[in-house]
């Protein structure tokens, strides 16, 4: 595990977005701190005011002071993101170890199953799930989780596939533990490596598409200052006020772009330490 | 060629066991919503009896596996019921739109795919140099921007500011640019990626090496031999990105107001229009299990070690 950090931090990038991600929960978690506008308020006497020192970001058609949104919405980004993930990994990882370690039919049912979800890929099940049980807050993490299942389901049951037959394994078996004994203390801990680096990249997808159905107006409602909805009732105005759009959208690509070069850094970290 | 035809039909059984599944799934689909689907779906103002006219349009006063047996009788006939919003046939509506579906994503895939496999030849030949890092950064952040936010900055750019392409839908030869060029470059940066990591591997490898030693030239040892070599996971990734392009193609559609289905997917969910949902989600899976079939097929010709795994 030292090994790993030890890696982890000897790579720039890595440790550039795990800055990123530091800055960007703190600044969530004291956002009444930071600011001392309100970010639900309005005020449209004070709306479309440019960037200017008052508004370093400006303000948004309502009169919004946008940095404070964009402080504020950092919560709902990073809650939606983390949360969806837990939910897909806790549903999916368990399928893909049962589909890989006994085989036989139950794999075959599992695999054609995850062959449907992979069907609608990307934004296309949360959407088609968000049309059924309608927009929120809920709703789209329940829906952006759904659509990482599959992906959970196939890395973890790959992972299961190269330790199976291994001695500690057999060993464990011919001791007489139990399958969910071996599933759970034997098996999980030691393809537990390649889950995380899927979970931490899925989180930036998970992001993008919140953000994405916020955007279409099919995820967090307004008044909410999330940044995906930021970007969609900003979308009339921008023509007359380009900055609208400029700053919800950089602050989706940078904690997306964070969660991946964690990501990648981490799979880096952690290749030597499975091929040991 | 023997083999080749046994892993083709055995490919095709599971895409179309795939296919049933999705059909399975959409028709499962509007049964989820919450209480009465007749009721929701003829809408709040509707009187007690245009919800049983309804009910009994859409089968829902059957039992179920008559449904589904009916429902796919349709299918199989290219049936997929009316519009809920306009009452004209889905069917109808669809093909209409998916002509610009298609040239988007393929327009996209062609441009997207050119360029990330030159990037990634370019970066994994000059691994740890400066554009090497430049590449590798530009393409993660290709990965992480999203495309609602980078086709607006273009749109700002290139329509309003500098009006070289129109801003939105697609009545002249030149509106497919912006939406064309924003979906590409989405492609482009998982290209690039794989492309890079693919290049690397092979080159380590002792055929390359023996290339260089023989005096070939450098260009042709690395497109001649070692591409061709590396080609087939850059074209799974091509053909996995396909789907992912069309989600991207929805974002995309909707912040060009370009008529695809993208569009009438938002529009008809905003609506409940609930059998035109329907209908755009399982030509999405169709278009997604086709070009995934296809390009299986594709590398089992080019490596005849795939049909045996």
């Amino acid at each position: 595990m030292r090994d790993v950090w030890k890696r982890f931090r000897q790579s720039g990038p890595a440790v550039v977005g795990l800055v990123i991600l530091a800055a960007l929960a703190l600044m969530g978690a004291s956002a009444p701190l930071l600011s001392h506008y309100d970010p639900t308020a309005q005020d449209l006497s004070s709306a479309f005011i440019r960037p200017n020192a008052a508004h370093p970001f400006g303000t948004d058609f309502l009169g919004r002071d946008i940095l404070t949104r964009i402080v504020y919405g950092a919560r709902y980004s990073l809650v939606i993101g983390l949360l969806a993930v837990l939910f897909g990994a806790v549903v999916g990882v368990p399928l893909g170890l049962v589909s890989g370690y006994f085989g036989g039919w139950v794999d075959l049912v599992l695999q054609r199953v995850t062959d449907v979800l992979l069907s609608f890929p990307n934004i296309l099940l949360a959407l088609a799930l968000v049309a059924i049980l309608g927009v929120g807050l809920q709703n789209v993490i329940f829906s952006v989780g759904v659509s990482t299942i599959p992906v959970f389901i196939r890395v973890s049951r790959g992972s299961v596939l190269t330790v199976r037959e291994l001695t500690y394994v057999q060993a464990a078996r011919a001791a007489g533990a139990t399958s969910l004994r071996i599933l759970g203390r034997h098996v999980l801990p030691n393809v537990l490596a390649p889950i995380v680096v899927q979970a931490t990249l899925s989180i930036g997808f998970t992001i993008l598409a919140a953000a994405g159905l916020g955007f279409l107006g099919l995820g967090v409602q307004p008044p909410t200052p999330e940044w995906g909805s930021m970007l969609g009732e900003s979308r009339t105005y921008v023509f007359s006020a380009p900055y609208t759009m400029t700053f919800p959208g950089l602050a989706i690509f940078l904690a997306v772009l964070a969660f991946n070069l964690v990501g990648d850094g981490l799979r880096d970290a952690l290749d030597p330490f499975l091929a040991d | 060629m023997k083999g080749f035809t046994s892993y083709l039909v055995a490919r095709l059984g599971t895409s179309l066991v795939t296919l049933f599944g999705v059909a399975v799934a959409v028709f499962l689909l509007v049964r989820l919503l919450p209480g009465d689907p007749a009721r929701v779906i003829a809408g709040l103002l509707a009187t007690p009896d245009e919800v049983e006219r309804i009910r009994h349009q859409l089968g829902f006063d059957r039992p179920e596996t008559v449904q589904f047996a009916i429902f796919l009788g349709h299918l199989a006939v290219g049936d997929l019921g009316v519009s809920a919003r306009t009452s004209e046939p889905v069917a109808r509506e669809l093909a209409s739109r998916l002509p610009y579906t298609i040239e988007l994503a393929l327009a996209a895939t062609v441009v997207g795919s050119l360029a990330g496999i030159l990037a990634g030849v370019a970066s994994a030949t000059r691994r740890r140099t400066f554009w090497d890092y430049v590449l590798s950064l530009g393409s993660l952040g290709g990965i992480s921007m999203p495309v609602y936010w980078s086709g607006v900055l273009l749109m700002i750019v290139f329509a309003v500011d500098l009006r070289w392409f129109p801003a939105a839908g697609a009545s002249q030869p030149t509106s497919i640019v912006l939406p064309g060029v924003t979906l590409a470059f989405f492609s482009m940066a998982f290209v690039t990626r794989m492309t890079r990591a693919s290049m690397l591997d092979v080159l380590r490898q002792d055929f390359v090496r023996t290339a260089y030693a023989k005096g070939l030239d450098g260009r042709r040892v690395v497109f001649r031999h070692a591409l061709q070599n590396a080609f087939i996971p850059i074209v799974t990734v091509i053909g996995l990105q396909f789907g992912n392009l069309l989600g991207g193609a929805v974002l995309t559609e909707t912040v060009f107001a370009w008529p695809g289905l993208g569009q009438l997917l938002v529009q008809s969910i905003e609506a409940r229009d609930y059998p035109m949902v329907q209908g755009i989600i399982l030509v999405y899976a169709t278009m997604v299990i086709v070009v995934n079939f296809a390009v299986d097929m594709l590398y089992a010709y080019i490596d005849p070690r795939v049909r045996y795994t």
